[in-house]
């Protein structure tokens, strides 16, 4: 199978690195500019900041008020959104091609010159608590960012929708440090993937990103993250269970091997998990396991809900079922992981939106990108033994477990913690 | 962009719109069954049905099912709703045939009873897991509000006694009554040759029975209504209202789709500027459902529980403004603007199609092009929303809500 893609990468005069890749098929283009302003910039005490900030950028910038601005974007048609993660603050937009060079100007002034005035933060904070008290009331998001906590030291756990203690403590003076601090061209990336001709990008954003200027913020220091297993009492319908397991990351070797683990046990209707406890057990409606992969660390992160009478057998299966991986892996089995990721990498080329997320992030992880050739042969070229040996090789020693519900699960089937 | 359509000697409906210049092809069978189609008695047997498709028939097992879809490597599930259950699969051309071959199977199921006992277990806990989220939570008890005796309010997911005491012979006779041919369009969007794909519609798909079943549309006229579920322990408020609105067959519904966003979209709409950028709520926005015979607005707000009801005279405020004045030349065509940008962006990908092209036909019999779709949204005047808001003003007659609150 032949992929054929052009991508170029560069950086403007100011540093900022540029990542396109021009789809002439499509009539649409989009982008994902990387923040180097995600939650682990947080100050101790002061998780939200960079939450809150995301909520501050449309709320007016350079001159224009918080509804000229948005007026303009809508009618640009540009689809947009400030996400707050854990690295970046990831602002993403897509419309049809001409359009977006035309919103480009107005972009670059809502993210590099946003008015951040005193009057806007009570909103902004009242907005990023509200989500908070939400999330309390949905146990399954919460078990998320509860494993999450639990899976990285901090500040990498943090949660970067932020800590409803801390909130009272933020000031308008926090989040304009946090700008003038992390939003800066120095390690922020800039993907763009559509119907654009490259000459003419590569110009307008020389003219409207070219004279932002700073230098990339230090780099955090990592602390601990804390023992588990953690239960969160809920009197919730359903018991949510989460594990994780430490993995490889994305620059590694052995990341492909790592993927298709992961992949037997849950990449599809037919995989492992979904196999053994859904449909032979009828134990749960969801369950799921996915990698997550920082930039210096990664871990395969699984989820389960199900009603709390079948909660300790949904655990010891799922458990049972990882712990087992290594055992009778099957070439088919291992063929349907490869069809289901080259029909993904081919159904990416159809969405200017995935391609332009896909690049920059690639350019984070990594520091280049991979063509779509290249995970295609990557992918072709996995082996039962290589996987098997990966999976012994890498076999969990000890798992987090976190839980929210109405009775905590009894643990004793998790491999012996170190 | 090439549209063509034609009916087997089945019964069967084809329609597909064929783009060599994509990757993928997208098939999905949309069959008009859904939660208003059934009786209080076996309340929620469409959903179930539609997971015991996955099941397999007498050609494929369960774990052939999953097991092929995975090797071609589709993206593939199913849906319920209230008037449609659809199942669908987006794959690489060159497994089109083997996608229609499963595709096929999965409306023949052959609900084998030890499959039935083990997939109602997890039919109970996809209750639950709702259960856990109140947005959905709220939804489902505005619908059986709202259309109080009505079939469009009965449950989709159905309750935990109704799932428990359903046997398979009545889903069974379910079944028989519902998955005819002329009650099945089967929609296909993306790179595929129509020739081709009428050879292999031929081939696997001729096994439907022929027939159409009439769906009931009762008339219907809501009541005022107020239904709070009160959860102790919850920390927020969720509120919905619904008033009636323009049905799917009506031409105001675009008009309808561009009001809903000027009023109620997600930013930069009127409920967004008055309630959301302040931070009054933690979400607000107002949508427009069509369906079958009716049409209704549904807004939605979560806030905490002490600002509930100031939050309720905003939105009705926004509202009465709305009736009395309509709306200006600017915002309508801001929404334009981004209604239009939003057809383009999902119709790149042969998945965003399926889903407008296969209830355009089941509910309407047309076909609409993304320059159709444009073209009309583009020529919605401010008249049309002023005839619009004679009709159908928006004049919320039901309210519900799930959350700390026993009153409002």
């Amino acid at each position: 199978m032949e992929v054929p893609q052009f991508i170029e990468s560069y950086r403007l005069s100011n540093g900022l690195l540029v990542i396109f890749e021009p789809m002439p098929d499509v009539q649409s283009a989009a982008l994902s500019l990387l923040l180097p302003a995600g939650g682990i910039r947080d100050a101790a005490g002061r998780c939200g900041t960079a939450a809150i900030l995301s909520e501050m950028f449309p709320r007016g910038a350079d001159g224009l008020s918080s509804r000229s601005l948005c007026a303009a974007l809508d009618n640009l048609g540009l689809q947009r959104n400030f996400q707050t993660g854990s690295a970046h603050i990831t602002f993403s937009a897509a419309t049809t091609a001409d359009r977006l060079t035309d919103a480009l100007p107005l972009i670059a002034r809502m993210v590099l010159q946003p008015h951040l005035h005193d009057d806007d933060f009570e909103p902004a904070r009242d907005l990023v608590a509200q989500g908070l008290l939400a999330l309390e009331d949905e146990p399954r998001q919460q078990l998320g960012r509860i494993l999450r906590q639990y899976s990285y030291a901090a500040p990498w756990g943090n949660p970067s929708e932020g800590e409803l203690a801390d909130l009272e403590q933020i000031t308008p003076a926090d989040i304009r440090r946090h700008h003038q601090q992390c939003v800066v061209p120095e390690s922020a990336i800039l993907g763009i993937a559509g119907n654009l001709d490259s000459a003419q990008l590569q110009q307008t954003l020389e003219s409207v990103f070219g004279s932002w200027q700073g230098t990339a913020p230090a780099e955090v220091a990592i602390g601990t993250r804390p023992a588990s297993p953690f239960h969160q009492h809920h009197e919730s319908a359903q018991t949510h269970l989460g594990l994780a397991w430490d993995t490889v990351r994305y620059s590694d070797p052995r990341y492909y091997e790592a993927w298709a683990a992961v992949s037997l046990l849950s990449g599809g209707m037919s995989s492992r998990l979904f196999t053994e406890v859904r449909e032979k057990r009828g134990l749960c409606y969801a369950i799921s396991a996915s990698l997550s992969t920082l930039k210096d660390d990664a871990r395969v992160m699984a989820y389960a809900g199900t009603t709390t009478e079948r909660a300790q057998e949904t655990l010891d299966v799922t458990v049972q079922e990882i712990l087992r991986l290594s055992e009778g892996i099957t070439e088919d089995e291992l063929q349907r992981c490869r069809a289901r990721a080259k029909s993904s990498l081919i159904m990416q080329q159809e969405s200017t939106s995935s391609r332009a997320g896909s690049l920059a992030r690639d350019m984070y992880l990594l520091g280049h990108f991979v063509s779509l050739q290249e995970i295609h042969d990557r992918i072709d070229a996995l082996t039962v033994d290589g996987v098997r040996q990966f999976v012994i090789d890498h076999a969990p020693t000890s798992m987090v477990l976190v839980s929210i519900g109405p009775q905590a699960p009894d643990p004793s089937c998790l491999p012996q913690q170190h | 962009m090439k549209f063509q359509h034609c009916q087997l000697p089945s019964g069967l409906t084809l329609i597909a719109e064929t783009n060599p210049a994509v990757h993928s092809v997208a098939a999905g069978f949309f069959v008009r069954a859904g939660s208003r189609d059934e009786t209080e008695e076996i309340s929620g047997v469409s959903h179930f049905l539609e997971h015991m498709a996955f099941k397999g028939d007498d050609r494929f097992s369960a774990d052939d099912i999953n097991r092929v879809f995975d090797e071609i490597g589709a993206k593939y599930n199913a849906s319920t709703s209230e008037e449609v259950t659809m199942y669908y699969a987006a794959v690489l051309p060159e497994y089109l045939e083997r996608a229609l071959e499963l595709l096929s199977a999965l409306l023949q199921p052959a609900l084998r009873q030890e499959d039935f006992d083990m997939e109602k277990n997890v039919i109970l806990e996809e209750i639950s897991m709702y259960e856990d989220q109140p947005s959905f939570t709220c939804y489902d008890h505005i619908m059986a509000t709202h259309f109080n005796g009505h079939p469009l309010g009965q449950s989709i997911l159905g309750s935990q006694d109704s799932i428990t005491a359903l046997t398979s012979e009545q889903m069974r006779r379910y079944h028989a009554s519902r998955y005819h041919t002329g009650n099945i369009v089967l929609a296909v969007a993306g790179n595929c040759d129509f020739d081709h794909l009428l050879q292999l519609v031929e081939k696997h798909c001729s096994r439907i029975p022929s027939g159409i079943t009439q769906r009931t549309i009762p008339h219907f006229n809501p009541q005022q209504a107020v239904s709070l579920l009160t959860r102790e322990s919850s920390v927020q408020q969720h509120l919905m209202q619904m008033g009636p609105a323009p049905r799917g067959s009506d031409p105001l519904r675009f008009a309808a789709e561009l009001l809903s966003v000027i009023v109620g979209d997600d930013s930069g709409s009127r409920l967004f500027w008055e309630l959301v950028d302040p931070g009054h709520v933690e979400t607000c926005d107002l949508g427009f459902s069509e369906y079958d015979g009716d049409g209704a607005w549904m807004s939605y707000l979560s806030c905490a529980p002490d600002d509930a009801a100031t939050n309720l005279e905003r939105c009705a405020q926004v509202f009465a403004e709305v009736n009395a004045g309509g709306v200006t030349a600017e915002e309508l065509e801001q929404a334009r603007n981004k209604v239009a940008s939003r057809i383009v962006l999902r119709g790149e990908r042969p998945m965003g199609r399926l889903s407008s092209l296969g209830s355009n036909w089941l509910y309407r019999q047309e076909y609409r092009s993304i320059a159709d779709d444009m073209k009309i949204i583009r020529s919605v005047t401010q008249e049309q929303i002023h005839e619009l808001l004679r009709k159908y003003p928006l004049r919320m007659t039901t309210t519900a809500g799930v959350g700390p609150l026993s009153n409002l």
